[in-house]
């Protein structure tokens, strides 16, 4: 029997109710006590006091990038960057090579996922190959494992096709995210379409074409029920969308990324190939428009995005270089720092955005601190302020803009069905 | 930087210029001959013997400038971006004993340049050279045909040559750098 | 005493007055200051005498290798950077998209790094991509020289377009100039902007609004979709190069319908001041955006933009890679 004891940190998980200083109690793997003062005789403990002890964190949008493209992220390196960034669990996108529209995918990516310990919950493809044709054998992907279906990377096709998606998959009751995008208005764009990209001359992705998409995927879940949620959102008029939509009933959830909230437009003034992402940073309005729709709930879910790119692919002109930016080793501080010690939410907040709210839209039974739930903790230092060090990422890419920018707030301890799999004690020394 | 002693005042200056003026109206025949001036205080020297040539033999003989920025063969020492002037000849050089004028005559650098820029622009009879000063330590094979003054320097003094016409004064000072220049 | 020391003072004049020198790479007019673009049209100013001399050469750049890389085609500029790199003396070798190892699938990265390994002192660049000329000054040591990225910046343009409008106008202040055209996918345009307005001229950009960036705005100066308002007054009138594609695109539905809308004819051109000058960057479309008639006329600068091309690509190569040594320190 294997008993762990997390003492005196301050245990957030709004679920349940709870944001005080107490002690966790995990015996083999699930959470047996939260309470103070616990006895800690047979325990290994780990002293928590001064840290925040939270349900452990999900990260909804990330792409693996196996099969197909090891040289950029494995699973198994993507799950070691998972678990040193605070994550439990991380949904990966289908765009692979072969893309995850069949279950052989689906199954081979789980099996590969058995290596480590951070529960990989695959999306599968909405469309045969994401062309945006045919729908995929939704009903198998998900018997074979699939938590969602999203074609991201690309927006679903047509109009038609997401209504069918959204038909389809009340059968399951899964959610099908969309990466919001008016592709006709969006044709070689690089960076938002704004004034810096007047002033640069590089091609403008406008917020209209997010917008659009968004109302669209909107009216459709509107009028054929399903679950829709919509992904990496970066504009205020998207913002402005699913508030009201809420506020009329809607029942479709939202993620924004840790890049949007971070940065704005300002950052590609000088061609960093690692400021170009798809959506695009956006201007400073929308900046603070994302801060509200955080502040006061319109946002459902902090995801990253993380997309690994080789750094030669990198290396190259503006328009020639992928979109993307990895994103699971800077989430928490980047949240912690432009979130929390901003000022803009609580830390309750932060722990309903990356860890309740996706195990629930996600469908896992995860994401809460209660007696008998399995133990995934994410332990946070909140004070803990030091610069990012892209150079000792456990991701293979290191295709991040934040390289050396000081951030306050880091995972300290990631705890995954009541074993300890990351601490930033053990890998520092 | 320290004035060790003014050497020429504009008098003396003036006189000089007159000696000069004469002995190359001696040496040549006045229709034959062009001034040049090297930028910056040979232009006002040139033209003050042009003045001068005038007075004496009644001729108007051609005058042109030279700006050797172009030629320097020691260009990417020179501190900051260095000002490139005009050159101006607006005459054939062809056949004409070319005098070039300039204020100190030092390492024989700026004549070697401003040699090579007469050579591109046609072939002189002769090239003779017109200095106010020479302070000695060539470091080419060159020597000045009209001198107004000699004055033996060592490598820490400094030949300051003011003109009316561009610092307000005539006037010719010798200074002695007061730390040892790295 | 250095000889540096002995240069200085041997000439009796201190270098430069002000201590104005370049940056290390030319890759944007918009990380120029004022002085440093005045810098650039006095020298500019004083070169165009070389083009005149009988023997059209100076020794000044006599063992400096200038690479021209030019990954999109131009037969103009990559001349005229030729050619000003000839007259300073350098050695120039001229590298075009057609004949270089990027059709091989090379990077730019691995390009540049293959001809910076021959030690070239200026890479002048011609690139499709926006931000080209900024990655290649960071990878490598030689000078850079934008010559046309995309649609961002084409300094060596605005700045001989300046060079130009300075000589017929004599001053920049209260000058006011007017863009007319394809403005969105215009580098000419961009740097033009900005150069004009440090220089203290009022800028006006016109063209059709699909052809107008969103939030052109931002660009400093002032907006419209009249060509007729646009030219209204202007003291210049510069009309841009409109992209000729057969069966009309998004953007435009014909170039006849273009030249009826924006086109430069002598009728309007009346409209800008009594004295107003005509400019384009080439190569122009006759009867696309201009008049054949404006285009040959008396108010036409075309061919002195040419020519200052030439004397202004002297001056930038020259300060980069003669003069304006960083290292020394000012001498008195």
């Amino acid at each position: 029997m294997s008993k762990l004891l997390l003492k005196g940190g301050r245990v957030v998980d709004p679920a349940n109710g709870l944001d005080d200083e107490l002690d966790v109690l995990v015996v083999d793997g699930a959470i047996a006590a939260i309470a103070p003062e616990l006895d800690s005789e047979d325990c290994d403990a780990l002293e928590a006091t001064g840290m925040i002890v939270a349900p452990g964190f999900v990260d909804m949008h990330v792409h693996l990038r196996e099969p197909g493209f090891e040289y950029k992220e494995t699973i198994e390196s993507g799950m070691r960057a998972a678990a040193a960034g605070g994550f439990c669990g991380i949904a990966c996108m289908p765009n692979t090579e072969p893309i995850n529209d069949h279950r052989s995918v689906t199954e081979l990516i789980l099996d590969r996922a058995s290596v480590h310990r951070v529960h990989v919950y695959p999306i599968g493809a909405v469309s045969v190959g994401q062309r945006g044709e045919a729908l995929a054998e939704i009903g198998e992907l998900v018997d074979a494992g699939c938590r969602a279906v999203s074609d991201d990377g690309f927006p679903v096709a047509t109009a038609q096709l997401m209504r069918k998606a959204l038909e389809y998959t009340q059968i399951f009751d899964i959610v099908v995210i969309d990466h919001c995008e008016e592709v006709s208005m969006t044709h070689g764009s690089v960076m938002h379409e704004g004034a810096v990209s007047a002033e640069l001359g590089l091609r403008g992705w406008p917020a209209a074409a997010e917008e659009i998409t968004v109302s669209r995927d909107l009216i459709l879940a509107d009028s054929v029920g399903g679950r829709l949620h919509l992904a990496h959102l970066s504009t205020r008029g998207s913002m402005d969308l699913v508030r009201n939509a809420k506020a009329g009933g809607s029942r479709a959830t939202c993620e924004v990324m840790t890049h949007h909230f971070s940065l704005t437009e300002e950052a590609v003034r000088h061609f960093d190939t690692n400021t170009k992402m798809n959506p695009p940073l956006r201007s400073e309005d929308d900046r603070q428009a994302i801060l509200d729709a955080i502040a006061d709930g319109t946002v459902d879910i902090i995801a990253t995005d993380h997309a690994p790119h080789h750094a030669d692919e990198k290396l190259l002109e503006f328009d020639h270089a992928p979109f993307g930016i990895v994103g699971l080793e800077t989430a928490i501080p980047l949240a912690c720092t432009h979130l929390v010690h901003a000022g803009v939410i609580d830390v309750a907040r932060l722990v309903e955005m990356m860890s309740t709210n996706p195990a629930r839209i996600l469908g896992v039974d995860r994401g809460g601190l209660r007696v008998d739930a399995p133990a995934d903790i994410t332990i946070i230092d909140l004070d803990a302020e030091r610069a990012v060090n892209a150079d000792t990422f456990e991701s293979r890419s290191s295709n991040t803009p934040f390289h050396g920018t000081v951030l306050k707030g880091w995972p300290v301890a990631t705890i995954i069905d009541g074993e300890v799999v990351y601490s930033a004690k053990e890998s520092s020394s | 930087m320290r004035l060790k002693a003014n050497i020429m005042d504009a008098a003396q200056i003036d006189r000089a210029l007159s000696r000069i003026a004469h002995e190359i109206v001696e040496k040549n025949t006045p229709e034959r001959v062009a001034l040049v001036g090297i930028r910056t205080r040979g232009v006002p020297l040139a033209e003050t013997l042009h003045a001068k040539i005038k007075e004496y033999e009644g001729v108007d003989v051609p005058i042109g400038t030279v700006d050797v920025t172009l030629y320097r063969d020691d260009l990417s020492q020179v501190a900051a971006s260095p000002v490139v002037q005009a050159t101006e000849l607006g005459f054939s050089l062809e056949g004409f004993h070319v005098v070039l004028i300039d204020d100190v005559l030092f390492t024989g650098r700026t004549v070697r340049a401003a040699m090579d820029v007469l050579m591109d622009y046609g072939r002189a009879t002769s090239i003779q050279l017109a200095v106010l000063v020479d302070r000695g330590h060539r470091e080419l094979p060159i020597r000045a045909d009209y001198v107004g003054k000699n004055v033996p320097t060592s490598a820490r003094e400094v030949i300051k040559v003011t003109c009316a016409e561009i610092d307000g004064e005539d006037n010719v000072s010798i200074h002695e750098v007061e730390e040892a220049v790295r | 005493m250095t000889d540096a020391v002995a240069a200085a003072r041997e000439t009796s004049e201190s270098s430069a007055d002000d201590g104005v020198t370049l940056n290390d790479d030319l890759t944007s007019i918009a990380d120029l200051t004022r002085d440093q673009i005045e810098l650039i049209l006095d020298t500019g100013d004083h070169f165009r005498e070389i083009s005149e001399r009988p023997i059209k050469k100076v020794p000044a750049l006599r063992g400096k290798t200038i690479v021209n890389l030019f990954f999109e085609p131009s037969t103009r500029t990559r001349t005229s950077f030729e050619i000003a790199g000839k007259r300073l003396s350098a050695d120039v070798q001229s590298i075009s998209a057609s004949t270089s190892s990027v059709v091989k699938g090379e990077t730019l990265l691995d390009t540049a790094q293959n001809i910076e390994a021959m030690a070239p002192d200026i890479l002048v660049m011609r690139h499709k991509s926006a931000g080209s000329a900024d990655f290649l000054a960071r990878h490598c040591s030689a000078a850079v020289v934008n010559a046309g990225d995309g649609a961002h910046e084409h300094p060596t343009q605005a700045l001989l377009d300046a060079l130009t409008i300075r000589q017929a106008k004599g001053s920049f202040e209260g000058l006011r100039v007017a863009i007319v055209g394809d403005i969105a996918h215009s580098r000419v345009a961009r740097s033009n902007v900005i150069c004009l307005s440090k220089l203290g001229a009022d800028v006006v950009l016109a063209g059709p609004p699909t052809l107008m960036p969103m939030h052109a705005n931002a660009l400093g100066a002032e907006i419209h979709t009249s060509m007729d308002h646009a030219i209204a007054d202007a003291d210049v009138v510069m009309m841009l190069r409109i992209q000729v594609e057969r069966g009309g695109n998004l953007n435009l539905p014909s170039t006849q319908e273009y030249f009826r809308l924006y086109g430069l004819t002598e009728e309007r051109l009346a409209l800008a001041k009594d004295d107003a000058v005509v400019m384009h960057p080439g190569p122009m479309n006759r009867g696309v955006e201009i008049a054949s008639s404006v285009a040959d006329g008396p108010r036409s600068l075309i061919m002195n933009q040419v020519t200052n091309g030439l004397a202004v690509r002297m001056a930038i190569l020259f300060l980069l890679a003669g003069g304006g040594s960083r290292n020394v320190e000012a001498t008195s």
